[in-house]
């Protein structure tokens, strides 16, 4: 039909100050963002934080309270579910189980007319394409749950949708096929070029597959950026942890640094707050023998945690967690000294919301 | 599977037995040669074929069927439809409450209030209209009353169960009002609507009581037939009646339950 | 600010649309349980307290004489005959209900014990006696206790009966034909929840506790009390309306009062009556169900 539907498709999405409101919750907050075209976008946060709201919003199952929705510059914000250029792979992927998976994945184009042998094509280029040939005249209660989440895919992915939505779609996955999944969709997005926004509340999902994630919390977006700039710099204490993991030190702004319960630590920058939290990455601490230059301090190690990858050790004062690979024999009770360098740590604005 | 202690089966199989004594006693005087009394007197198939000679009792067979397949039609027509009312629109909690207050009354009131309720409901619409002399229709009109309720208890249940997620992947896939329901709707509502339907047409086979009190001199039924028949006095002609509705009750049960079984597994 | 569109099941529309299009669906089958079960409840209700006429009919003077009568008052007199009767009643309710609980346990443990083959026939054995009309099973059991049979025969050996005389109309083949007549209502959904019954609770509450009372009071009754919850109502109400079983079995000697119900409107044609007395069985019911469910309660608790 269009032939060049293709690349017409590619198109972004836009968040204009989204509210949205049950009963006396605020599930979002004046919620705005700007996905570019042919991004892999995240939206990542604990349950409860609107992530999945935003998500209907933007498939039109939800209507915002104000705001606006834009694919590709044109405003959405009023159409129904079957007028938006969008299409959802559902958390438990609500196949219709009374169907083939063939008659599935060929469910958006007959309910929109399409002539049977252009249906046949596109279906067929899908099933192909995830790898579900043998499968095409099975029902989906005989499938696996990765083979189901494949056919959530092409169900959608046949539509040609401007924008792809993914509302947690490996939540029913073993952790092992987990992974697998992860690359294989994010390995599937950089092939089709498409725009997908994916919901979920596990930060490693968010780190493998996103171009760029949001961190939502209560209904509110708190930081956007490319995964590294957000596990680079946290901006709050909420971010640093639910991101990672990271040592959180209270301090009290004193010239060319702050002072803490470990001592005076230099920094790079003054922090805007007088007092606050600056943090470090566990495996951005170094540790030594020696008394380092700068931001040296000497603790003792309490536990030792074996990761397989590498150890966690936890030291005293301070609680502080300490990511290594390299493992030089330190024993628990032994006395070493730590680098926490100041551009390793970061200044957290807590008070921003 | 566990092990069971052999009191649990002992006790168990002489409930069985307790079950199914007097219904195989039945069985077994149906074939029974003996005009009267209870001795065995040689096998035969007798009793059966004079049942098929008996203009009474196949009018009670035909009123029957009649009842029961028209009662279930509209029963489930009905049901349904007021399953789905109640179940897919943003009623409120009052109006929730109230339907299914409504809903749950033929299930916690004996049925003989319901019974004696529309004798005395009858017998002031009768002066309104003739329609409602004891009869065929009052006792249709009283069997949809109770199935009506069991057949949408049934059929908003599979509802639940559906969720609202494959109706929303519908809409999300452009499917139109009607679309919907003619595609996913209907075919994933189905297993519940016939599995409703059995239910209201077993309900009619099995009542006795709202028929005995709706029933007017045309229209007797074989329950009625057969209780008026043992207040005069056993027959062998009974036994072979009540083992052949035994014997239809058998087959009903094992259809409806490979019915769900199959359904079950998909 | 609320936004007057919403969308429902993904569907674009307002919630006036929405209730006015569901209104259209309920109302056929809300106008028919309006009509024949809301409006004959009510009409029911005001008859208790109307007349009957001489030759029967209806009289629409109003009085509590109905309920008088019921409670013993009369002309000649207070008598304890139909508050016997009610109570009667409520105590084959109950027992009814207590024995086939009480027989039901063995039962669904054995079927739940079976391989899954033979756990399907077995309950497909107890679902056709659930299925089999009442009026055949009671006439079956009237059959059974016939004088010729080995247990009319048995009791008369015994002195219990004089010989050649059958096993009804009594008590016994009442509490018979009962038990018989709601076995499968109690075991068919106790038996949904012991199919699922979480048997390391079971065993865990065997280390701790050793005594098996203590072991189905802590773990196994709170785990099959929903299906017990349906198995109770499903027997108790529809035992306390029964007439076919006693008016087959127990004759005038042990009536119930499902069988004086039947009289006012059969033999007697005393709507008024009828009514009030259908009044009585309805407010003892609900009773019932309100008594079970403040002590199922407090069961789930122990």
């Amino acid at each position: 039909m269009n032939q060049n539907h293709q690349t017409q498709t590619n198109q972004g999405l836009t968040a204009k100050h989204v509210c949205k409101a049950f009963g006396k919750v605020k599930a979002l907050d004046d919620v705005t963002l700007d996905v570019k075209p042919g991004e892999f976008f995240t939206l990542l946060g604990p349950s409860g934080c609107g992530k999945t709201t935003l998500l209907r919003i933007i498939a039109g199952l939800e209507l915002a309270d104000a705001g606006q929705i834009l694919t590709g510059g044109k405003d959405i914000t009023g159409l129904p579910a079957i007028k938006r250029p969008v299409n959802t792979v559902f958390q438990s992927y609500a196949l219709f189980p009374h169907l083939t998976i063939y008659e599935n994945v060929a469910f958006g184009l007959r309910s929109r007319k399409f002539p049977e042998a252009e249906i046949k094509k596109r279906v067929g280029r899908r099933i192909e394409m995830l790898d579900l040939q043998e499968m095409a005249d099975r029902h989906p209660h005989q499938l696996s749950g990765g083979q189901k989440q494949r056919v959530a895919l092409a169900r959608a992915l046949v539509n040609e949708p401007d924008v792809l939505l993914l509302d947690e779609p490996m939540s029913a996955l073993d952790a092992r096929l987990r992974a697998q999944v992860q690359e294989d969709l994010r390995r599937l997005q950089r092939k089709l070029g498409r725009t997908f926004i994916l919901v979920t509340h596990d930060q490693a999902e968010a780190l493998v597959c996103s171009d760029r994630l949001a961190v939502m919390r209560s209904g509110r977006v708190i930081q956007i950026g490319t995964p590294e700039q957000v596990y680079d710099n946290p901006r709050d204490s909420f971010v640093a942890k639910f991101l990672g993991a990271a040592n959180l030190i209270p301090s009290k702004r004193v010239p060319g640094g702050v002072e803490t319960e470990l001592g005076f630590l230099a920094l790079d920058k003054e922090p805007p707050w007088e007092e606050g939290t600056v943090a470090i990455r566990p495996e951005w601490i170094r540790i030594g023998d020696e008394k380092p230059e700068r931001n040296g301090i000497r603790a003792r190690v309490s536990e030792i945690v074996y990761r397989g990858t590498n150890f966690d050790l936890w030291l005293e004062p301070g609680h502080l967690r300490v990511r290594t690979s390299s493992y030089k024999r330190v024993e628990a009770g032994r006395e070493v000294w730590l680098e926490l360098a100041p551009q390793e740590l970061v200044i957290l604005e807590d008070d921003h919301v | 599977m566990r092990r069971n202690h052999f009191i649990t089966v002992a006790l168990s199989l002489m409930t069985m037995a307790f079950l199914y004594l007097p219904l195989i006693g039945v069985a077994v005087f149906s074939v029974n040669s003996a005009r009267r009394g209870l001795v065995w007197k040689g096998f035969t198939l007798d009793w059966y074929y004079k049942l098929f000679e008996n203009e009474w009792i196949l009018e009670a067979a035909w009123n029957t069927l009649v009842l029961a397949l028209v009662s279930t039609v509209i029963a489930t027509i009905l049901g349904t439809i007021l399953a789905i009312g109640m179940d897919r629109f943003p009623w409120g909690k009052r109006t929730n409450g109230f339907l299914d207050i409504i809903l749950h009354i033929p299930v916690v009131i004996p049925d003989i209030i319901l019974a004696a309720a529309l004798v005395v409901a009858f017998g002031l619409l009768r002066m309104v209209s003739s329609l409602f002399e004891p009869g065929l229709v009052n006792m249709i009109i009283g069997h949809i009353t109770f199935q009506l309720a069991f057949v949408a208890l049934v059929v908003r249940s599979r509802l639940v169960a559906i969720g609202r997620e494959v109706e929303e992947a519908a809409r999300d896939l452009f499917a139109s009002n009607w679309y919907l329901l003619r595609k996913v709707m209907l075919p994933l509502l189905m297993p519940g609507i016939i599995a409703g339907g059995m239910l209201a047409f077993t309900l009619s086979l099995d009542d006795f009581v709202i028929s005995f009190f709706t029933a007017g001199p045309e229209s007797q039924t074989l329950p009625l037939f057969i209780f008026a028949a043992v207040r005069r006095g056993v027959t062998p002609q009974i036994h072979a009646l009540s083992t052949l509705v035994m014997l239809i009750t058998v087959v009903l049960v094992v259809l409806t339950e490979r019915f769900t079984r199959s359904k079950e597994k998909e | 600010m609320s936004n007057p569109l919403l969308s429902w099941y993904g569907e674009l529309t307002t919630r006036n649309r929405l209730l006015k299009r569901g209104s259209l669906l309920l109302m056929p089958g809300m106008l028919w349980l309006i009509l024949f079960l809301v409006l004959p409840g009510f009409v029911l209700v005001v008859v208790s307290f109307a007349t009957r006429g001489a030759y029967g009919q209806l009289e629409w003077t109003f009085t509590v004489e109905n309920y008088q009568r019921l409670a013993g008052f009369s002309l000649f007199g207070w008598t304890s005959d139909y508050l016997l009767i009610l109570w009667r009643s409520v105590v084959v309710a109950f027992v009814t209900t207590l024995v086939s609980v009480v027989l039901s346990y063995p039962l669904c443990f054995f079927i739940a014990g079976r391989s899954e083959r033979s756990r399907y026939m077995w309950l497909t054995l107890v679902i056709i006696p659930f299925w089999t009309n009442m009026v055949i099973r009671a006439y079956a059991w009237f059959l059974i206790l016939a004088p010729e049979m080995p247990i009319a025969k048995l009791a008369a050996f015994l002195g219990f009966i004089p010989a050649g005389s059958p096993l009804y109309p009594n008590a016994f083949a009442v509490y018979l034909g009962m038990v018989s007549m709601f076995l499968p209502f109690v075991t068919l959904p106790l038996y949904a929840s012991v199919e699922r019954i979480d048997w390391a609770l079971v065993e865990a509450a065997q280390d701790l506790y050793a005594s098996p009372i203590r072991v189905f009071t802590q773990a196994v009754l709170p785990q099959t009390m929903p299906g017990l919850s349906v198995g109770i109502i499903l027997t108790f109400v529809p035992a306390m309306g029964m007439f076919v079983v006693p008016d087959l079995l127990g004759g005038a000697k042990y009536m119930l009062v499902g069988n004086l119900i039947q009289q006012q409107f059969g033999s007697s044609r005393d709507w008024p009556f009828g009514a009030a007395i259908s009044m009585g069985l309805m407010v003892l019911t609900m009773i019932g169900l309100h008594i079970y469910r403040r002590k199922g309660k407090e069961i789930e608790y122990v």
